[in-house]
């Protein structure tokens, strides 16, 4: 690893005010790791943790309001969100091994970086890590990119799980930087790649994700996260969806689904959704769902399949919510 | 503010006892152990949070010692695989890897451990599926898998018997 100098802030202003090359420490999972690769290089690490952003708390409009330096484990283990966000906790659960979320933080899980297996090899080509390089995935071996939202330049995938059950929730993310504070939806701050595929998020210079906040609504049993992976746990999806109904007599009152694995961000289409509320569930309307949910799909020379899996994964996905059964994290038998 | 500078304080307990020196930051917890405090117990497998091998334990929660810089968590009480037994009595854990044949060559049996007692305070332990669900941070290129899951559950089935002899 390069070498770095290390300064650990106890006040968000100090934190926010920092100079060129600097990257933020929260649990380290990915950035260590993607410093040992040498594909972060920061001569400044700035660490967070002296900071309290580890609060998980009611808000007065009925909602949750998660720290983003609460880990992954404290986060999906919480009675808060245990009871009343199983959707979160199911989609934490589905993501990483027990050590890494022991480590990992809310707010770096938005900030991670891709697993394309390009941008983390230094000696290949990729426009996410040195910009104007070209994209050696597209082409390549890419069995595991995206199919949705890519461009010319970039077909990463956005690795997160817990960003798919955030999106599906409806979250919002609170940012503090040097301009002050403000508050984007969960939907609105990963970045499609378009021509600047370096630029992961809407974070600016200097900004911090102090906590991300849950609307009230958490669907009770009428959830679910379907992880599809190439093994049985710590694996990255292939395909992956959250789903929250809201139901009444029998009716989808309510609908709301993003999808992991397929997209550069967190997946959503809001007329998909809309396209469900007021219908009683059905086959042949969960088929119509996925054809709107992958409408524009584009795939390339390997990752086809995922144009094949993901609409039956979707299907399965709104049965198990429409039905009340979540699928299990342990139990892994899909029903 | 902590002043920006090239060597970083860094003070822990490792194992019960102190420890306090100026480290590069980039130096990981795992290649303090291992490299400057000889606590070889640890292991270096993949080196990228991926194998479990440097699994130990800090404030009491498994985590990879390969991908926390020693300078990031001050006054962190950190327990490796010598911690366990610091007395040499094997703890019940270490029994039942013997005991159940969880291992082969032996390199990711210290992470298999301290990821196991972890478990056990965790509780994920109900059935085989969940323990394999909850020991997914700990490859075994060996596929000593069955054994780890037998010592597991021996392990907990004696502290239940424990418990039940203790509220007869």
């Amino acid at each position: 690893m390069r070498q770095f100098s290390y300064s650990r802030p106890d006040t968000l202003g100090t934190a926010c005010h920092i100079p060129d090359h600097t990257r933020y420490l929260a649990g380290g999972t990915n950035l260590i790791d993607l410093m040992k690769s040498d594909v972060e290089r920061p001569e400044h690490i700035v660490d967070l943790n002296a900071l309290s952003l580890s609060q998980i708390e009611e808000r007065p409009d009925g909602g949750l309001r998660l720290g983003a330096l609460a880990t992954n484990a404290d986060t999906a283990a919480h009675p808060l969100v245990s009871e009343r966000y199983p959707l979160l906790a199911s989609a934490i659960l589905a993501g990483a091994s027990p050590q890494i979320r022991n480590r990992a933080t809310n707010g770096g899980n938005l900030n991670q970086r891709t697993r394309c297996h390009y941008f983390y090899d230094p000696d290949m080509a990729c426009n996410k890590r040195s910009p104007g390089t070209g994209c050696s995935a597209k082409g390549g071996r890419n069995r595991i990119m995206a199919i949705l939202g890519t461009s010319d330049a970039c077909i990463a995938t956005f690795p997160s799980d817990m960003c798919v059950a955030l999106a599906a929730l409806n979250a919002t993310v609170n940012l503090t930087g040097p301009e002050g504070e403000r508050t984007v939806p969960l939907r609105n701050y990963h970045r499609l790649p378009e021509d600047t595929p370096w630029q992961d998020n809407i974070l600016c210079a200097g900004e911090i994700v102090t906590s991300i906040d849950l609307p009230p609504l958490g669907f009770g049993p009428h959830h679910t996260y379907l992880k599809i992976r190439d093994r049985l746990s710590f694996a990255f999806a292939i395909v992956s969806v959250a789903v929250g109904l809201q139901m009444g007599n029998n009716t989808i009152r309510k609908a709301c689904i993003a999808m992991g694995g397929v997209g550069t961000k967190p997946w959503c289409v809001p007329e998909a959704e809309a396209l469900l509320a007021g219908k009683t569930p059905s086959p042949s309307l969960f088929r119509d769902a996925a054809d709107c949910l992958l409408q524009g799909a584009v795939t390339d020379r390997d990752n086809a399949a995922k144009l094949k899996l993901a609409p039956r994964v979707i299907i399965r996905a709104l049965s198990q919510a429409a039905a009340g059964t979540p699928q299990s994290q342990t139990q892994k038998t899909i029903f | 503010m902590t002043d920006v500078s090239v060597a970083s304080p860094c003070h822990l307990r490792i194992n019960g006892q102190s420890y306090s020196a100026d480290l590069p930051p980039s130096v990981t917890l795992l290649d303090l152990l291992r490299e400057r405090l000889d606590l070889t117990g640890t292991k270096k497998g993949c080196d990228h949070g991926q194998c479990g091998a440097c699994t130990v334990l800090v404030d009491g929660k498994r985590v990879k010692s390969c991908l926390i810089l020693a300078v990031s968590i001050p006054d962190a009480e950190v327990t490796t695989i010598e911690g366990l037994a610091p007395d040499g009595h094997l703890h019940p854990m270490q029994q039942a890897f013997i005991d159940r044949d969880a291992f082969q060559c032996g390199y990711c049996t210290p992470g298999q451990i301290m990821s196991a007692v972890a478990l056990l305070e965790e509780g994920h332990v109900h059935t085989r599926e969940e323990i394999r669900e909850f020991m997914s941070g700990n490859l075994c290129r060996c596929g000593a898998y069955n054994g780890i899951v037998d010592a597991i559950e021996q392990v907990v089935a004696r502290q239940q018997q424990e418990r039940a002899g203790e509220a007869a």
